[in-house]
């Protein structure tokens, strides 16, 4: 065992230790483990969300974009700071929607205010399929740093199955408050290291920032921008919109909305949050920095580059502390997302189905499938062979789908029925799960179409689909409950739509 | 809707309506691509923007709300 790998597995231990520590002493509840019993202030929460955002998919995905895409990668910078401003308004009004009713998950949310719990079965059916490719990209993270780290002795397979134990023992004993004391470490050597190896690289190898750009430049024309046609600015323009959209539909997010202890902790992250998002400058400038010196990784192998030049540049040790970083950035959400999908599987389809259940049968249930999912994301990460941004759109271009009916859920009273929701939900996710399949894009299904709309990101058209399906089924609905009303006695007043009566006193 | 609310469209228009425009890699500013240079200046901006509406909205004022 080298260096590298001794670090690596001393910082997993104490992520472990830190995860017990936190736990000890607290009744663990479904609320205490899965909200941290909604007393977290604007640091914790602050870290938990930003914690999301510095995933493995930024540390080796951002880097590993910007060695081989170029200048498209630069759209992991922006669409978060679109969705801090979406943020400012749209958190405090679920929190406090979230807050009065006691909710823990996302589902929770769709379930009260659609009044229908099978809406929610369905909000976390999508949610938790949207969570795989982003926990089988966590994995797939973990699994070349532990490989890359062990120069070779340690096959990527094994190194997955270890990161995915350690991962799942670590959720199991932890919950929340794990996530947020972990969080703590993470983001300080995340931000230490991201910054160092951004500065240092670059000036290392090239003389400086500017020197290594002009150098990709005279080698690689063009490269830094957005090219014209693929990956072009309407790529560029469309892909920010969607994420952004997405960003807090992913159900994680809303099990730590619920754990802050007032609303306006989230205004000031609005405020924080966009300026941490610059560390991305400085991973963008690791990959960069790796496009002359470690050439040659093609395809999802673009992923191994920062790693690939901190090998070249340092000695094992610093590659071990570079390597913990990483390890970190995978271990908070992968922890995040574990817990979200066992907690919405068994308090949000479980409890529908066997309402006779108890709050303690349904909290064990929730532990007992953190293996579970774990294994089958396994499973998943084994077959492998995605780069981390492409599975992380995929898991975008689903969670997306929620935005519409989450949107016209936020008046007083929906805008539209439980049955409208759904019908739109579930035309979105069956539009992505086709052209996800069939392999499509925009270019393809309407190959006649202006080269500017050919590049739009496809996930556009399953919102599209969505939102049609949606308004198909609330005008054909009042067209129904209107036409009902003039043979009924007492009539229904023609804008309620069917359904709404018994949600006047929400 | 209060108006100063209004300038949370600035980063939209920025980040996205103002791509097309700056996606050039020349001339560099401070070292960066052009195009890199622009988003930085945006995110940035976002933050100040985001700050002052914070400063400027009432449900802000007054003490911590339980």
């Amino acid at each position: 065992m080298n260096a590298a790998l001794v670090i690596i597995f001393a910082v997993m231990l104490l992520a472990l230790l830190l995860g017990l520590r936190a736990s000890r002493g607290r009744d663990m509840d479904l609320e205490q483990w899965s909200v941290g019993g909604r007393g977290f202030g604007t640091i914790f929460v602050f870290l938990l969300l930003a914690g999301e955002i510095y995933t493995t998919f930024t540390f080796l995905g951002g880097s590993g974009w910007a060695y081989s895409k170029g200048g498209p990668a630069f759209y992991i910078l922006c669409y978060g700071a679109l969705a801090y401003v979406m943020s400012y308004w749209l958190l405090p009004v679920i929190w406090r929607y979230g807050t009065e009713h006691r909710l823990v998950s996302q589902s929770d949310f769709f379930s009260s205010k659609y009044r229908s719990p099978y809406l929610g079965v369905l909000v976390s059916l999508v949610g938790v399929i949207a969570m795989v490719p982003y926990l089988v990209l966590q994995l797939t993270g973990l699994g070349i740093i532990v490989s890359e780290a062990s120069y070779g002795s340690i096959s990527s397979n094994v190194a997955i199955l270890i990161g995915t134990v350690v991962l799942t023992v670590y959720v199991m004993v932890s919950g929340i408050r794990g996530s947020a004391w972990t969080a703590v470490l993470k983001d300080i050597t995340i931000l230490v290291v991201a910054v160092f190896l951004g500065l240092y690289l670059p000036i290392h190898y090239y003389g400086g920032i500017g020197d290594m750009f002009s150098a990709i430049q005279t080698a690689r024309p063009g490269f830094l921008a957005l090219p014209g046609t693929g990956l072009s600015a309407s790529w560029f323009i469309s892909t920010v919109l969607l994420t952004s959209f997405g960003f807090y539909m992913w159900p994680q997010f809303f099990g730590a909305t619920f754990s802050a202890h007032n609303e306006r902790v989230f205004r000031r992250n609005a405020i924080a949050l966009p300026l941490y998002q610059l560390i991305l400058l400085f991973i963008f400038f690791v990959g960069f920095a790796a496009i002359l010196q470690v050439p040659g990784l093609k395809g999802a192998s673009g992923d191994l580059s920062l790693l690939r030049l901190v090998k070249l540049a340092f000695p094992p040790w610093l590659v071990g502390i570079v390597g913990a970083a990483g390890v970190l950035t995978a271990m908070v959400p992968g922890s995040m997302l574990l817990m979200t999908s066992a907690t919405v599987l068994s308090n949000n389809v479980f409890s529908v189905f066997a309402p006779a259940a108890t709050q303690r049968q349904v909290g064990n249930l929730a532990r007992a499938l953190v293996p579970v999912l774990a294994a089958i994301a396994l499973l998943f990460t084994f077959r492998g062979g995605s780069a981390i941004v492409s599975l992380l759109l995929a898991g975008y271009s689903l969670v997306t789908q929620l935005f519409p009916a989450l949107m016209a859920s936020l008046p007083r009273r929906p805008l539209v029925t439980k049955e409208a929701a759904a019908t739109g939900i579930i035309a979105g996710v069956l539009t992505v799960a086709y052209l996800t399949i069939s392999g499509s894009t925009v270019a393809t299904l309407f190959p006649g179409l202006p080269q500017w709309i050919k590049d739009l990101n496809v996930g556009i058209v399953a919102l599209v689909v969505n939102l049609a399906a949606m308004a198909v089924v609330t005008v054909v609905m009042r067209a129904l409950s209107g036409a009902g009303a003039g043979t009924s006695p007492a009539p229904i007043p023609a804008r309620e739509p069917a359904g709404a009566g018994d949600r006047g006193r929400s | 809707m209060r108006p100063v609310y209004w300038l949370a469209a600035l980063p939209f228009l920025g980040l996205l309506g103002g791509i097309p425009f700056a996606n050039r890699v020349t001339p560099f500013v401070l070292g960066l691509p052009f195009i890199l240079f622009w988003i930085v200046v945006w995110v940035i901006l976002t933050s100040v923007i985001m700050w002052v509406i914070y400063s400027l909205d009432p449900a802000n004022r007054g003490g911590e709300p339980r």
